[in-house]
C-alpha cells in the first residue's frame, strides 16, 4: 500500500489552505469594490415595507455599525476571515435576523444527497459503458447506441433539466414540477415523506446523470484502448479466464484509475452545474438559497454559499489526492 | 479496381483509406465545424435578411407560437413571426439572431484570452522553472479548484449590469489554469526529449526552440485545450445568465431561457420560448464536443482505429 510522504501530505495541505484562503479572499473584495452600498439596499426594503422611512441618516449609521462597514478594511477582513472558519457569515439580510449558517445547514443536506446519488450513478454507469464500448464481445447495439447517445452528453445539465421538466412535469404530469418534497406531507422519517422526497428528486438527479455520463464514458473509453493491447490482459486470455472476469478484474480494474484523478477535478463543474439543476427545479438546495439571495441582493448569504460550495471542492480534490496512492498502489507520491 | 464494381463494403474500407491520408479531414471535425458555422451563419444572414428592430420589447403580439401551432388561447403561427414571440412581445427569430452569436463570442474571447495567458504562463512556468514554475503551479493548482460560476455569481450580484466583452474577460479569469497545466507538463517533457536537446546543442535560441521546435507538437493539445476552454466558458455565461445575471440589456440565449423560466413557460405549455434558445444551445454545445473528438483522433492515432 502507498504511504504519504509527510512532505506530500503538507505540500497538498498548503494548497488546500492556499484555495480557501485565496476563493474567501476573493469573495469578500468583491462586494467591497462595487459601489452598492448594502446599508442602502437594507434601507430601501425597510422603505418598501413601511412605506416611508424617517431619519433615514441615523438608521443608515446605524444599519453600517450594524453590519460592521464601518470600521477600517483590515478589521473587518480579520473578523470575516475568523468567522469563515467556523462558519460564521453573520446575518441573513433579506431574511433577518436568521444566521446566515442556518440557511446553509438547511439546504445544504438536500444539495449533498443530490449530488453524491447522481455523481455515484454517473460515474458507474459512464464508466460501465465506456468499457463496454471497447470490449469486443459487447452487444454490437452498445457500439451503435451508446455514441449515438454521447453526443447530448456534451449539454450542460440545465438544459437537460428544461426538456424533462417539460415532458414530464409539465405534459405527462408523472412527476412535480418544483419543490424537494410535497407540502402536504409533514417532514419526518416517515414512509411517505420518503417517497414524496424520491418522488420530487428524481427528475433533477436523471437531468444531471443524462448528460454526465457521457465525460466519463469518453474517457473509459480511451484508457480502455490503451488497456486492451497489454500484456497481462493478453496473460489472462492465454490462461483462459473467463471474458466477464478479465473485462472486470483485469481491465476496468486498471483503467478506471485515472478517472478517478479526473472526479477530483470535475466536481467544481459538477456541483456549479447543479446549483444551476436546483435553480429551475426550485429544488430546497444550496442553488435555491443562492438564486434567493440574488434576488435579494443578499450579500452574507451569497458569500456563505459560494464560500461552502468552493470548501466542499476543495476538501474533495484534496482527499481524492491523498486516497489514490491507496486505490492504485504503483503510484507512489515522490518525496519532492 | 475500379469503383463501379466493388462491394459496399470495399468502398467503406477505401474511403476510410482516403480519409485517414489527412487525419484533420474527419468526419466528426468536420460535421463540429459545420454546426458552429451554421450557428455564425445564423447570426450573419438573420442580420442582414431579419428585421432586427423586432427584439425590442412590445414589438410584436405577445406569446405566438411558431407556424403550424397553436397556442393555449388558441392563436395561430403567423409569418411574420415564423418561430413565435415571447411573452413580452419580442420576436423569436430577431432573438436567436442577436443572441446566438453573442454566446459564441462570448466563449471564443474569454478563451482566446485565457489560452494566450495559458501559454505564457506555461511556457515560462516550464522553461525558466525553479521560483517562477513553483509560484505558477502552485496558483494553477489552486484556481482549477474555484469553481469560476460563483466567484462570478458575487461578482455580477455585486456590481449589478455588465456587458458581453466584461463577462467574457471576467470568465477569461477562469480558463486559463487547465491549458497552463497541459502546456507545463508538456514543454517539461518535450524538454528531455532528443529533438529539443539536439536543438539546444546545435546553438538554437530560446524563441527557435520554443517556436519552431516545440510549438507544431503542441498544436493538437492547443486545439483540444481551446475548445474545452471555449466550452467551459459558454457554460459558465449561460449558468450566470439563466440566474438573471448576465448583460440585462443585451438578449443572450441564457437570459431569454430565465425569463422564460421566470414567466412560468413550462406550465404555460409555451415551449418555443425556453425550448429554442435550448435547442441551439444544445447544438452549440455538441458542435463543440464534435470538435473536441475530431481532434483527439487527430492527436491520438489510437483512437482512429475504433471509429
Amino acid at each position: 500500500m502507498g504511504r504519504i510522504p509527510r512532505s506530500y501530505l503538507i505540500n497538498r495541505l498548503m494548497t488546500l489552505i492556499l484555495t480557501i484562503l485565496i476563493a474567501a479572499t476573493i469573495i469578500w473584495i468583491i462586494p467591497r469594490l462595487s459601489p452598492v452600498d448594502p446599508a442602502e439596499i437594507a434601507l430601501g426594503r425597510m422603505a418598501s415595507g413601511a412605506g416611508s422611512v424617517a431619519n433615514s441618516e441615523e438608521i443608515l449609521a446605524q444599519l453600517r455599525a450594524n453590519m460592521g462597514i464601518d470600521q477600517p478594511f483590515l478589521l473587518q477582513y480579520f473578523k470575516y476571515i475568523t468567522g469563515a472558519l467556523v462558519f460564521d457569515f453573520g446575518l441573513s439580510t433579506a431574511a433577518f435576523p436568521t444566521p446566515v449558517s442556518t440557511l446553509i445547514l438547511n439546504a445544504l443536506p438536500w444539495t449533498m444527497g443530490l449530488m453524491i446519488l447522481s455523481l455515484l450513478i454517473t460515474f458507474f454507469i459512464g464508466n460501465l459503458l465506456g468499457a463496454l464500448m471497447v470490449w469486443d464481445r459487447s452487444p454490437k447495439l452498445v457500439k451503435v447506441a451508446i455514441p449515438a447517445a454521447m453526443v447530448f452528453t456534451s449539454i450542460p445539465p440545465i438544459l437537460s433539466g428544461l426538456l424533462l421538466m417539460w415532458v414530464f412535469s409539465a405534459k405527462l404530469q408523472w412527476f412535480p414540477l418544483t419543490g424537494a418534497y410535497s407540502i402536504f406531507v409533514e417532514p419526518g422519517w416517515t414512509w411517505a415523506f420518503t417517497q414524496s422526497v424520491l418522488h420530487h428528486g428524481f427528475l433533477p438527479a436523471l437531468s444531471i446523470v443524462v448528460v454526465t455520463f457521457g465525460f466519463w464514458a469518453l474517457g473509459m473509453r480511451g484508457l480502455m484502448i490503451g488497456v486492451q493491447g497489454e500484456d497481462y490482459v493478453k496473460l489472462a486470455e492465454a490462461k483462459g479466464l473467463r471474458p466477464r472476469y478479465i473485462l472486470y478484474r483485469y481491465m476496468i480494474r486498471n483503467a478506471i484509475l485515472p478517472q478517478i484523478t479526473a472526479f477530483a477535478l470535475k466536481i467544481g463543474l459538477l456541483i456549479a452545474g447543479q446549483v444551476l439543476v436546483e435553480r429551475i427545479f426550485a429544488y430546497n438546495g444550496m442553488g435555491k438559497l443562492l438564486y434567493d439571495a440574488i434576488l435579494n441582493q443578499d450579500f452574507p448569504v451569497i458569500q456563505g454559499v459560494s464560500y461552502v460550495i468552493i470548501l466542499i471542492t476543495a476538501i474533495s480534490v484534496f482527499l481524492v489526492d491523498l486516497l489514490y496512492p491507496f486505490i492504485d498502489p504503483r503510484i507512489r507520491h515522490s518525496e519532492a | 479496381m475500379s469503383t463501379a464494381n466493388m462491394t459496399r463494403a470495399e468502398k467503406r474500407q477505401a474511403r476510410r483509406f482516403r480519409r485517414f491520408d489527412n487525419p484533420w479531414i474527419n468526419p466528426k471535425l468536420v460535421w463540429g465545424i459545420g454546426l458552429l458555422l451554421g450557428i455564425l451563419a445564423l447570426g450573419v444572414i438573420g442580420r442582414i435578411g431579419w428585421d432586427l428592430d423586432l427584439v425590442f420589447t412590445g414589438s410584436s403580439p405577445l406569446r405566438l407560437p411558431p407556424v403550424g401551432f397553436e397556442n393555449l388561447r388558441g392563436q395561430a403561427g403567423i409569418g411574420s413571426h415564423p418561430i413565435g414571440t415571447d411573452g413580452g412581445g419580442r420576436d423569436m427569430l430577431a432573438m436567436i439572431i442577436v443572441g446566438a452569436p453573442n454566446t459564441l463570442f462570448v466563449g471564443l474571447l474569454a478563451s482566446v484570452i485565457g489560452m494566450s495567458i495559458g501559454i505564457f504562463l506555461g511556457f515560462s512556468a516550464g522553461f525558466i522553472g525553479g521560483r517562477a514554475d513553483d509560484v505558477i503551479r502552485v496558483s494553477a493548482d489552486v484556481m482549477i479548484t474555484i469553481p469560476p460560476l460563483l466567484i462570478l455569481v458575487v461578482f455580477q450580484s455585486a456590481f449589478g449590469d455588465v456587458s458581453l466583452t466584461m463577462m467574457a474577460l471576467l470568465i477569461a479569469g477562469f480558463v486559463w489554469q487547465s491549458p497552463t497545466r497541459l502546456i507545463r507538463a508538456q514543454v517539461l517533457s518535450m524538454k528531455q526529449s532528443g529533438y529539443v536537446q539536439m536543438a539546444q546543442l546545435s546553438g538554437a535560441s530560446t524563441g527557435h526552440i520554443m517556436f519552431r521546435e516545440m510549438m507544431p507538437n503542441l498544436v493538437p493539445y492547443l486545439f483540444g485545450s481551446f475548445i474545452a476552454s471555449v466550452t467551459t466558458a459558454i457554460v459558465t455565461a449561460v449558468g450566470l445568465e439563466v440566474l438573471g445575471l448576465g448583460p440585462q440589456r443585451i438578449p443572450t440565449l441564457g437570459r431569454t431561457i430565465y425569463e422564460a423560466i421566470n414567466a412560468g413557460a413550462l406550465i404555460q405549455n409555451l415551449w418555443w420560448w425556453w425550448g429554442i434558445p435550448t435547442l441551439l444551445l444544445a447544438v452549440i454545445f455538441i458542435g463543440l464536443l464534435l470538435i473536441n473528438l475530431g481532434l483527439d483522433e487527430v492527436s491520438n492515432p489510437r483512437l482512429r482505429k475504433l471509429s
